[in-house]
């Protein structure tokens, strides 16, 4: 049981994967200036890394370790198209939003690291619960960034107007630098910060 | 066995086949369903140009299609602004854009356009007697980042703008992408696109403008967003002068004055 809960739970905050192994950051900036575009992702991302783990698991015994790697991105390639196939079935406004990202969660390291370092030496049900932790991890930092993001940049927390804008008679002026690419770093620095503070044994050795 | 080249070839082949047959079976799956999506957004997009739908506004499937059923799509001939022999329903303006043999480099122009479509899919809104109420034209041109796609409105006068909207565009969020802000969508309403000698003078300034009877022609910047300000006058200005819309709007004038 300690084990399964430490699978789940430790991508979270011990080793986070955006956190900890700076992973994952090219969708983070992209894809953060919004709550639901952001949760969308996340949830792709979750799905995506849960099967993904579990096929390889279900396969590790089988696969050539000469192809191992190709064989993992066929895999992840499939199920990234699958999901961006739903997501443009049932949720077309905000996959018009993500365009290309979530294609892109083919190359997001973090699942392809996952494969490799996790499921490819542990069982199925296993992979499957470090699948979803890595994907809470992936997807709690974004959720945060978004938060951040959205509220100062735009002054809304999911569409919704949460600060009143001063261009329509409120007294927020929203932050420009917030919706650009570069508050996702300065933001995930923060996190970075403050988790090593929290943290200390992730601090790298000098 | 495993690890001899023959086993690798075979378990490669394997993995893909399995992994083509989910991927194919679920594009061909979905794929009705996502057509709907498409047709569906831009009816929608048709509607908020024509005031006929509020931005933002959350409507069902049925809603979209009732309200859009008034409205009649036409493929017209941009160059003699007669109304084409095609299918609107099988007319797709990018790919006929983006067909040699259905377009034509574009005519020097400030939008970015490299090759027009001949053809054009037009949305004409008329009443009971058959006159117009009002038509909903596509525009597009270059803004900061990329082509910007959208609907501009014209009343029946074909003078004064009903409403504006992008429905696709790569401008950055919060600047540029402002085009999708409701407010300043609601600042075309009322604003006439041509100058007295019949050329589209409409502009959007950097500050403020006045409001549409005082200051006709002009609409507010976005704020940080001049490129995309630009693109915007720039884009109206060429599809409705002559190498745009010219000789279709015309076409319409000539039905209504008889």
């Amino acid at each position: 049981m300690a084990k399964t809960r430490d699978a789940l739970l430790d991508p979270l905050f011990n080793n986070n994967p955006i956190a900890l192994q700076v992973l994952g950051i090219c969708s983070a900036l992209a894809v953060t200036t919004r709550m639901d575009t952001a949760l969308v992702m996340s949830a792709a991302v979750v799905v995506v890394t849960m099967s993904s783990n579990f096929f390889v698991s279900a396969l590790r015994n089988h696969i050539p370790t000469s192809i191992r790697i190709i064989v993992q991105l066929t895999i992840i390639a499939s199920l990234v198209i699958v999901v961006d196939q739903v997501l443009k079935a049932y949720l077309f406004e905000l996959s018009k939003q993500l365009t290309v990202f979530v294609g892109l969660i083919i190359t997001n390291c973090i699942i392809m690291g996952r494969a490799e370092a996790y499921a490819m030496q542990n069982p199925p049900g296993m992979s499957l619960i470090d699948g979803l932790g890595n994907g809470l991890g992936y997807g709690a930092v974004l959720m945060l960034t978004a938060f951040v993001r959205e509220l100062l940049g735009s002054g809304t927390l999911f569409g919704a107007a949460v600060l009143p804008l001063a261009a329509e008679a409120g007294w927020y002026t929203p932050n420009g630098l917030m919706v650009l690419s570069p508050a996702a770093f300065f933001i995930i620095g923060f996190l970075i910060w403050a988790l090593r503070s929290w943290k200390r044994d992730q601090v790298e050795a000098e | 066995m495993q690890g001899s080249v023959f086993y690798n070839l075979i378990f490669a082949a394997l993995v893909c086949v399995a992994c083509a047959v989910v991927v194919s079976s679920s594009a061909v799956a979905l794929r009705e369903r996502q057509a709907v999506n498409r047709t569906l957004d831009m009816q929608r997009n048709v509607l908020v140009a024509a005031g006929l739908a509020a931005p933002g506004e959350a409507l069902e499937a049925g809603e979209i299609e009732a309200r859009f059923a008034p409205i009649r799509q036409v493929v017209i001939d941009r160059e003699t602004g007669a109304a084409a022999d095609v299918d609107p329903a099988g007319f797709d303006p990018r790919a006929a854009a983006a067909d040699p043999g259905a377009s034509r480099p574009a005519p020097p122009n400030d939008a970015g356009l490299q090759r027009v479509a001949d053809r054009a899919l037009v949305y004409e809104l008329r009443g009971e007697a058959g006159e117009l109420d009002l038509v909903v034209l596509p525009v597009h041109g270059l803004g900061l980042w990329g082509i910007l796609y959208g609907f501009v409105a014209l009343d029946a006068d074909l003078q004064t703008i009903r409403g504006l909207t992008y429905y696709e565009h790569k401008e950055t969020p919060g600047l540029g992408g402002e085009v999708d802000n409701p407010r300043w969508k609601g600042l075309w309403n009322g604003r006439k696109a041509f100058g007295p000698g019949g050329a589209p003078v409409i502009e959007v300034i950097k500050g403020a403008a006045g409001p549409p009877a005082d200051d006709p022609h002009r609409v507010d910047g976005l704020a940080g967003a001049t490129m995309t300000s630009r693109g915007v006058t720039n884009m109206l200005r060429f599809w409705l002068a002559g190498q745009g819309f010219g000789p279709y709007l015309e076409t319409l004038r000539a039905r209504r004055d008889g």
